[in-house]
Formats: structure tokens, sequence, C-alpha cells
């Protein structure tokens, strides 16, 4: 009835309408991934009183309780005990969270996968880069309570966190991926990975030292530095806990393995190679994924 | 193999199969297995259906429940990948479709323009733009700022509707939506689809309703169990489903009913 217009020329290639994934396609759509994280953090106290103040109670009072318990309860005698703990709490917490919240992350936001065409890698970076973000609290608590206790930063520290936070990030992330399509096949993944991230607490040296694990094994005590948690743990120890001891050349000599360094790049390699088998899952799984959805 | 330069949708033999799944427990897969029960079945829902439509035309996809019109349109739209064969899209692909399903209950109306708006792929300038345009097409007043939670569901299909009109595509995907929404609004909807089609966009309308894709489409094609059944001309079209005599040969009818016969 309405008469057509002069034809339209699309100056595009014909090609499929699959939109095109993999974690680069991600970072391409920067805009999309911001908006999606900024609406799981603006959604998740949406209705509380107390609102963000929830991610600073929370670290708080798990200190406390790490500080009461192992500190005064079962004193062992590290010296500042509770910022060793904390060091260990905010590295795990994060990628606890990133490992759970992103391995939910696809069967949570079923309706826009099953309904829109994006790249699906979105989902569990969007949820890596929430927890990054409620990684900002504890942190801002534990510069302050260093500062506070005569702690500067050092060069070496520095370099050492930013290296943890990329082995957590990394990591997560591939961890998220795997399990993200896992779970959407069996919900069972959901739970087993909730089993799996409280081994992950005791895993790394953070309720009890490095050097007890060196007392009890010896020279096995390197195959414990071969988990990029644990590594990514005493480069935060490193960075913030030394410092605000009475001798930080004595605990760093003591209580720091050598060649800390060597290991921590070790664990970013290791870290790389799981993001890649886990893009490599993902994207065979990929397919089935918006049927399985229902 | 090649195409002209003005080829919009290609579908090349494709076919696309669903699993259903029986058993999902340990404990019931163990009883069919001991039993000597099948533990999966597949089901068909596309079998090498192959077509192309050309930059302007306006199809409407018409079936029977079950034909596997949906599939189609979500392997048009991208959403899943066909199994075999092929599916080929030329430019920018937009439509009424799953609109508001990427809305989250507890952002505002704003937020979740701008959230949906991109993941529909355009960027920030490009909704900073549209953006009172889509407010005003959806209409929903002081609401805006509202968690879209709280709207009803004709506001929350509205602004659904909104951003996904106003995304500049080349090809536009309608499905069975004209249902929801008041009169006026369906009106807005079928003047927005008449202009795409003025402006050469391609249409691929999903349809039961023969009057509406009698006025809207050029084409017709109808899905039969998951193959072509026909493909050509939209009266024979709608003659060949049977779908003639009841909807526009009662002289009574109202523009409104048969817009909204989409169920």
């Amino acid at each position: 009835m309405t008469d057509q217009a002069t034809p339209r020329v699309i100056d595009a290639p014909l090609s499929s309408p699959a939109p095109a994934a993999g974690l680069l396609e991600v970072f391409r759509r920067r805009y999309l991934l911001k908006l999606l994280v900024r609406r799981e953090i603006s959604a998740r106290y949406q209705g509380s009183v107390l609102g963000f103040l929830w991610s600073y109670i929370n670290p708080l009072s798990q200190l406390f309780i790490f500080w009461f318990v192992m500190g005064k309860i079962m004193d062992r005698g590290t010296e500042n005990f509770a910022i060793h703990v904390f060091c260990g709490l905010v590295v795990v917490h994060f990628f606890v969270e990133t490992f759970n919240a992103g391995t939910r992350s696809i069967v949570r936001n079923k309706a826009l996968v099953r309904k829109m065409a994006m790249p699906r890698e979105m989902f569990p970076v969007a949820s890596m880069l929430v927890s990054l973000y409620h990684m900002g609290p504890q942190l801002l608590i534990m510069v302050l309570i260093c500062v506070g206790m005569g702690w500067t930063p050092t060069v070496t520290g520095m370099a050492g966190f930013v290296l943890a936070i990329a082995i957590v990030m990394l990591l997560g992330t591939a961890l998220a991926l795997m399990f993200a399509c896992a779970n959407v096949f069996f919900r069972d993944v959901g739970s087993f990975v909730t089993i799996l991230t409280n081994f992950v607490r005791f895993g790394v040296p953070m309720i009890y030292p490095f050097t007890m694990v060196e007392e009890r094994f010896g020279d096995m005590a390197r195959f414990y530095l071969f988990n990029p948690i644990a590594d990514a743990v005493l480069l935060v120890q490193q960075a913030f806990w030394v410092g605000t001891t009475k001798h930080p050349d004595d605990v760093q000599a003591h209580h720091i393995p050598d060649h800390l360094f060597a290991y921590s790049f070790l664990a970013l390699g290791i870290s790389i190679v799981a993001l890649v088998i886990g893009q490599v899952v993902f994207s065979r799984l990929e397919n089935r994924i918006p049927e399985r959805l229902s | 193999m090649s195409y002209s330069s003005t080829t919009s949708i290609v579908v090349d033999d494709v076919s696309k199969t669903f699993k259903l799944r029986y058993h999902r427990t340990l404990k019931q897969m163990t009883v069919a297995a001991a039993k000597g029960r099948d533990i999966s079945d597949t089901f068909t829902a596309l079998d090498k259906v192959s077509f192309t439509v050309e930059q302007g035309e306006s199809i409407g996809l018409m079936g029977l429940n079950g034909s596997g019109k949906s599939t189609l349109l979500k392997l048009v739209n991208g959403v899943m990948r066909p199994d075999s064969g092929q599916v080929l899209t030329r430019g920018r692909i937009a439509g009424l479709i799953a609109t508001g399903a990427g809305f989250h209950p507890q952002l505002t109306g704003r937020d979740n323009v701008y959230l949906n708006a991109a993941i529909l792929g355009m960027s920030e300038r490009e909704t900073n733009r549209k953006f009172d345009e889509i407010v005003e097409f959806a209409d929903i007043g002081k609401f805006l700022e509202t968690p879209v939670g709280h709207y009803s569901s004709g506001m929350f299909a509205r602004l659904g509707f909104a951003v996904a009109v106003h995304v500049e595509s080349d090809i536009f995907l309608v499905d069975e939506v004209l249902a929801v929404g008041d009169r006026p609004f369906k009106r807005k909807c079928i003047e927005r689809m008449q202009q795409v089609r003025a402006e050469g966009r391609t249409l691929f309308y999903v349809s039961h309703a023969a009057g509406s894709v009698k006025k809207m489409c050029d084409r017709v094609i109808v899905l039969e169990k998951g193959r072509v059944g026909y493909d050509g001309e939209v009266t024979a079209g709608i003659k060949y489903l049977k779908y003639d005599g009841d909807d526009e040969e009662r002289p009574d009818e109202t523009e409104d009913e048969e817009y909204g016969a989409d169920v």
C-alpha cells in the first residue's frame, strides 16, 4: 500500500547475525559492560536503609570475628594478626565472590540471555567487575588502618599488590566462565562451587601464617605456593601487613617465602592459561545455552 | 555462494533441533537406563528451511503454533545459531521482539532505557539524542524515575517498544506482540511499522492476524512443522493457511480486532 521509497543501500556485508563472541568482544562493547556493572551495583542495595554502608559493615564484622577468635582466643603470637587476616580476607572475598556470582551469572540473567543477541561472556566478566568494585571499601578500610599504624607504601609492595589483583581477576574470570555455562546444564554446579569456595578460605595463609606451612611440610611447602590464590594473599600481605610490623625486614625474611615474585608470575601464567581454557569451553557450550535456559 | 548486494536476509538450508530431556535427576536417569528407555529425545524445530529476502521487502511469517516461527526469528535475530546451514543478515537488526526483556525491575525507567538501548547496540550519544523521543513515544509521564517493577504491564510494554522502535536498523523484526497495549498505542505501533516499510527497511513480521499481514506485507512465508510450506504472494498465502474467511469478510470488524488477533 505505501509506496516503497528508493531502494535503501546498506553498506554492510552479509554476515551471521549472531554476535561476535569472546572476551575481546566484551571489551569492545565497554559501554554496555559499564551499564551492566552499574545495574548490578545499584540494584544490590536498593530498598535497604544503610545502603552502601553494608559494603563496609560486612568486611569489618568478618575482620572482628577473625581478630577475636584467631587473634585473642587462639593466640599464636603473629604480629598484627588482624591485618594479616584482613589481607587474606580482601583477596579471598574478591575471588570467592567472583567465582560464586560469576557461576550463577548466566542463569540469573536468563531473561536477557534467552532473548537478546549479545556476547554472553559479558555476564561472568560483569560479575568479576562488580566484585572488584566491592573490594574498594575493604581496601579503603585496610589502608586507613595501616596508615594509622605507621605503614608507608613501597614500590615492591605495590607492584606485588597489582600483580595479586591481576591474578585474582584473571583466575576468577576463567573459573566463572567455565562454571557459568556448566551451571546452565546442571544446576548442581552452583552448589558445588559454594562448597569449593569453602576450601579456598583455608587453602591460603590467612588465619594461619605461611611459616606454619613451612614448619609442617618443609620442602613440600612449595607445592602450596602453586596455588595462585595463596600467592596473591602473600603478595597483599607483603604489600600491607609487613609494613605495619615493628621490624618489617625481619618479618619479610621470616614470613614471606623467598622467590614469591617468581611463584606469582607462574600463578599469573596459570591464570592466563586457565582463562584461555575457560574461553574455549565457553565457546563450545555457548550455542546450547539459550535453549537450555527454560 | 554469492548473493546480490541487495539481499537482506539469507536463510540457507537451516535446521535446528532441540533436545527434550525426559530425565533430569540422577535417580530418574538410572531408572530409565535400567528399564532400557531412551534418556533423551530430539525435536526438529526447523528442517532445511531456505529462503532469501531482498532489502526493503516486507515478509509476513505465518504458521500454526509450534511450526517453528519463533525459532526462526531467534535465528535471524542472532540469539540462537543453526545446527546446520547458515543464516546471514545485512546491517543492524532491531525490532519488536522480546521488548523489555532486559528490564531490571529495581532500576528506574530512565536507567532501563539506557541499558536496553545499549543491549540493542546503541551508543551513549545515540541514546542521549533519542532519549526524549523514546520517552514521548512510551508516554509514561512522571513514572520515568520510578523503578519499572512498579509499572503496569501496559507501561512496561510501551517502554520496551519505545526503545526498540528507536534503534536505527536495517532489518526490523516484529513478533506477535501487538496484542498488548491499548488501542491508541497499537495504532502508533502500526504507524511506526508503516514508516519502517516506507524507509526501505526490511520488515519481518510474525503474526497470526491475516488482516494486518495483508496490510503490512508484500510476501508471505508459511511454516509447517519446521518446513517452508508456502512462499509467495500474500492473499494466496493466507488462503494456503486457511486463515482467510474469518478475518476480513466480516464487515463489522474493527481495526483494533484485526491487529489484535495476534494471540
